[in-house]
């Protein structure tokens, strides 16, 4: 009578094309272990760092010190990065960024192209995001339907002064007008390739790793 | 992805789980300005209730429009049903409307089965007869697992009139699933036959099991039961089963209070229980909400 | 000319054998110009009685006739069948159960014997005419209210006696009323959990207690319709062992299918 087969599995799908790496990872763990042997890291973890660091300091450069501005992570893999972006600037400016997490699933252009997808946590501190600059924060940037959906899900929760976004990659391939603020790295792709962000707290350990073979 | 949503013995651990979980996302969009979500844009709910029970008519109408859904409100009473239509022509007639979702009441047990049948839709069994009432007993887990933050290992009473109740089979089905551990308690005349053979304990006094409970639930005695010699008056049953302030006392600190309402204030529960800080039931309601916009959701929200 | 040589059959399931039939009638010897059927490897059995159908003429046309029950039946290897009286109007007069009895005749393919209601319209109140049903054309001996339990113990035990004066059995409906209200299927655990009312065995077996000591007590002859249940067998068993005039029935489906077909709420099954 029920299955959650859907979520655990998808078959290959010409639409994934549309997709960031953190959901081909989510969805399609089959691929990277695949993959191993042709991989190419683009980043390693101590440039991942070093990346980091750096947009936290454009981050402060960019809003006046952090004034009046939420981090909001984007699930999977925007969620720990909006919180080490935070720890940053917290260490580098003693400023106390409120972050949280904005779950976009409910707001996907695609869903009824596959089969139902679990939702991840949606976190708004309590600052809330009305008149605050909202960061939005994401591993990879690719069609920009995404962040289009984010778009969407925080015109739900509020109006905030201005909304930016900073991503860890730029994978190029958009298809909506949509550009990111900060960027950690622009890695020029083909679509027949996949990008994947590993992150500790999700994967274990940090890398940017570039694999043949198109998104999933 | 869940087709159908007949019984709460449908949904196992892992698909149960998901339900709770994804309840308690939807749970923030209702506390927030806009209470909406695009996520069912151009499907179709279909509410048919062939009995009158407005409380989990708007509750299921809530979910559906809050997932931006188009519903349809069919009530039996005052249309085709009234002049005879049967319910399998009735279906074929929703069929033919493009409903996605049929949300079904209905007196007779097993109506939501048949109609699963006929119908390419989900269905979603909003009560039928004695039988199951599945998303009341989903609502009643996210409650008990959000006052009391967990599920495994709770010791859960359902008191009262368990032989009729739709409301006491979706949960002792669905705790068993989540790990809970289910006493029922009534007087042996409102226990189903071959009760031994569900994983529950039974038990005639409602004394000797409160001080053991996390969560005691009271199910109503329906006025059509006063007169059935189920028991012998009213005034007899209530101070056998009925839940008031002293019964109250006699649970841990801890412990809450649930009904799924109606409740009949004086007969199976006392006014001041029922607006104490352990009552849960205006929380049940709030949540009744959440928990239908996800299993609409998980039913809708991904490719036909 | 009916003088048949049936060769090769096994009769009652015995050793083959050729049987006879001269003018219609089972002969032992060889008919002269007999027409020979061959039926090796057939079992050849008596026509056999079905004590309980129900032809629904008059009243439920559409649903079945005198004529079409018959067919049926002798396309079966039925030879005979009792019409249950629940028709409209019920066969409770020597007039109603004349008719069934002359649209039986007209039919021609089998013995079709009318049962007469116990009680008037079968609603259980007061004795239907018996008697008059009895010395009918009908000759009606077994009476039933089948469909509807004979629940008054008084009005049972005047049945039972009554019928004693032309050596008539009462075939009971046994079902305590007041234990099957709203009763869909078997009580037990499959109908506790799919909220279905259930239908307890006691309800059976009350009655049939109730009755076996009532046939004993008044020595008449009592036959339960459509046994179901396996305390009720025992009840019955116990009264033969006393020497009491009862008999039973059982049905094909209360034998061979169970609760769990109900499952999934095909009201077929209950």
């Amino acid at each position: 009578m029920t299955s959650v087969s859907a979520l655990v599995a998808c078959p290959l799908d010409p639409q994934s094309f549309n997709e960031p790496s953190s959901e081909a990872e989510k969805e399609g763990q089959m691929v990277s272990a695949k993959n191993d042997l042709a991989e190419k890291t683009i980043l390693d973890a101590e440039a991942m760092a070093r990346t980091l660091d750096r947009i936290a300091h454009q981050i402060l450069e960019k809003t006046e010190g952090g004034a009046e501005t939420v981090l909001l992570g984007i699930p999977t893999r925007g969620a720990p990065l909006a919180r080490r972006l935070a720890d940053r600037v917290s260490t580098f400016a003693g400023v106390q960024v409120p972050v949280g997490t904005l779950d976009i699933t409910l707001y996907r252009d695609d869903l009824r192209l596959r089969g139902v997808r679990a939702l991840e946590h949606t976190d708004v501190p309590a600052t809330g995001v009305d008149d605050q600059r909202v960061i939005l924060v994401d591993d990879v940037l690719f069609s920009g339907r995404t962040v289009r959906a984010a778009l969407d899900a925080l015109k739900d929760l509020g109006r905030p002064s201005a909304v930016q976004l900073a991503v860890l990659v730029d994978r190029g391939h958009r298809q909506l007008p949509i550009r990111a603020d900060y960027v950690g790295k622009n890695i020029p792709t083909s679509l027949v390739e996949s990008v994947h962000v590993r992150l500790s707290e999700v994967d274990g350990a940090d890398a940017v790793v570039l694999t043949p073979g198109g998104e999933r | 992805m869940i087709e159908h949503l007949l019984s709460s013995s449908d949904l196992d651990l892992e698909t149960a789980t998901l339900v709770l979980d994804t309840a308690a996302e939807m749970a923030a969009v209702s506390g927030r300005e806009v209470k909406k979500l695009p996520t069912l844009r151009g499907r179709t709910v279909v509410n048919l209730f062939y009995e009158d029970s407005t409380r989990t008519r708007i509750s299921f109408e809530a979910a559906a429009k809050r997932l931006s859904a188009d519903v349809i409100n069919f009530a039996a009473k005052g249309s085709s049903v009234s002049k005879g239509e049967s319910l399998k022509d009735t279906a074929l007639t929703l069929q033919a409307m493009g409903a996605d979702a049929v949300v079904i009441r209905h007196p007779a047990s097993g109506a939501p089965h048949r109609l699963a049948g006929w119908i390419d839709g989900s269905v979603v069994n909003a009560g039928d007869g004695t039988h199951e009432h599945p998303t009341q007993a989903l609502l009643d887990a996210y409650t008990m697992r959000s006052r009391l933050g967990r599920l495994e290992g709770l010791r859960v009473a359902l008191v009262g009139d368990v032989l009729h109740s739709r409301v006491a089979r979706s949960n002792v089905w669905l705790l068993r699933t989540l790990g809970a551990e289910v006493t029922l308690v009534a007087p042996p005349t409102l226990l189903p036959v071959g009760v031994d053979s569900w994983p529950v304990q039974v038990s005639y006094d409602l004394d000797s099991v409160l001080p053991k409970l996390d969560v005691v639930m009271m199910l109503r005695v329906q006025r059509e039961r006063m007169n059935a010699s189920f028991f012998p008056s009213v005034r007899e049953y209530s101070r056998r089963y009925g839940l008031d302030a002293a019964r109250m006392g006699a649970l841990p600190e801890h412990a809450i209070v649930m009904h799924p309402g109606p409740m009949i204030r004086g007969m199976e529960i006392s006014p001041e229980v029922a607006d104490s800080t352990r009552s849960t039931i205006v929380e049940q309601v709030a949540n009744g909400v959440s928990v239908r916009m996800a299993v609409l959701y998980l039913m809708l929200g991904g490719m036909a | 000319m009916n003088n048949w040589i049936i060769s090769g059959a096994s009769v009652l399931g015995g050793e083959p054998a050729d049987i006879f039939v001269r003018d219609g009638v089972i002969a032992d010897s060889a008919p002269d110009s007999a027409q020979r059927l061959d039926a090796t490897g057939l079992i050849a059995l008596p026509g056999l009685v079905d004590l309980h159908t129900h032809l629904r003429e008059p009243g439920r046309e559409d649903a079945e006739t005198v004529e079409t029950g018959s067919r049926a039946a002798a396309l079966g290897g039925y030879t005979a069948v009792c019409a249950m009286a629940n028709t409209d109007p019920v066969a409770d007069t020597a007039g109603v159960v004349e008719q069934v009895w002359r649209l039986g005749k007209d039919a021609g393919l089998v013995d079709v014997q009318p049962i007469g209601a116990v009680t008037v319209g079968l609603a259980g109140e007061r004795l239907a005419e018996l008697g008059a049903m009895a010395t009918s054309a009908a000759r009606v001996r077994v009476f039933s209210d089948d469909g509807h339990c004979v629940h008054d113990p008084v009005l049972m035990r005047r049945a039972l006696e009554y019928v004693k004066a032309f050596d008539g059995v009462i075939a009971q409906h046994a079902e305590e009323p007041r234990l099957t209200v709203g009763a869909q299927m078997n009580e037990g655990d499959t109908s506790a959990r799919l909220g279905l009312a259930g239908w307890p065995a006691v309800a059976e077996e009350a009655i049939i207690a109730r009755d076996v000591l009532l046939a004993g007590h008044v020595n008449s002859r009592l036959h339960i319709c459509h046994v179901s249940t396996a305390g009720s067998v025992e009840l019955i068993r116990w009264a033969k062992s006393k020497g009491w005039r009862v008999t039973a029935e059982v049905t094909p489906h209360h034998l061979l299918l169970t609760d769990d077909l109900v499952e999934g709420y095909d009201p077929v099954f209950r």
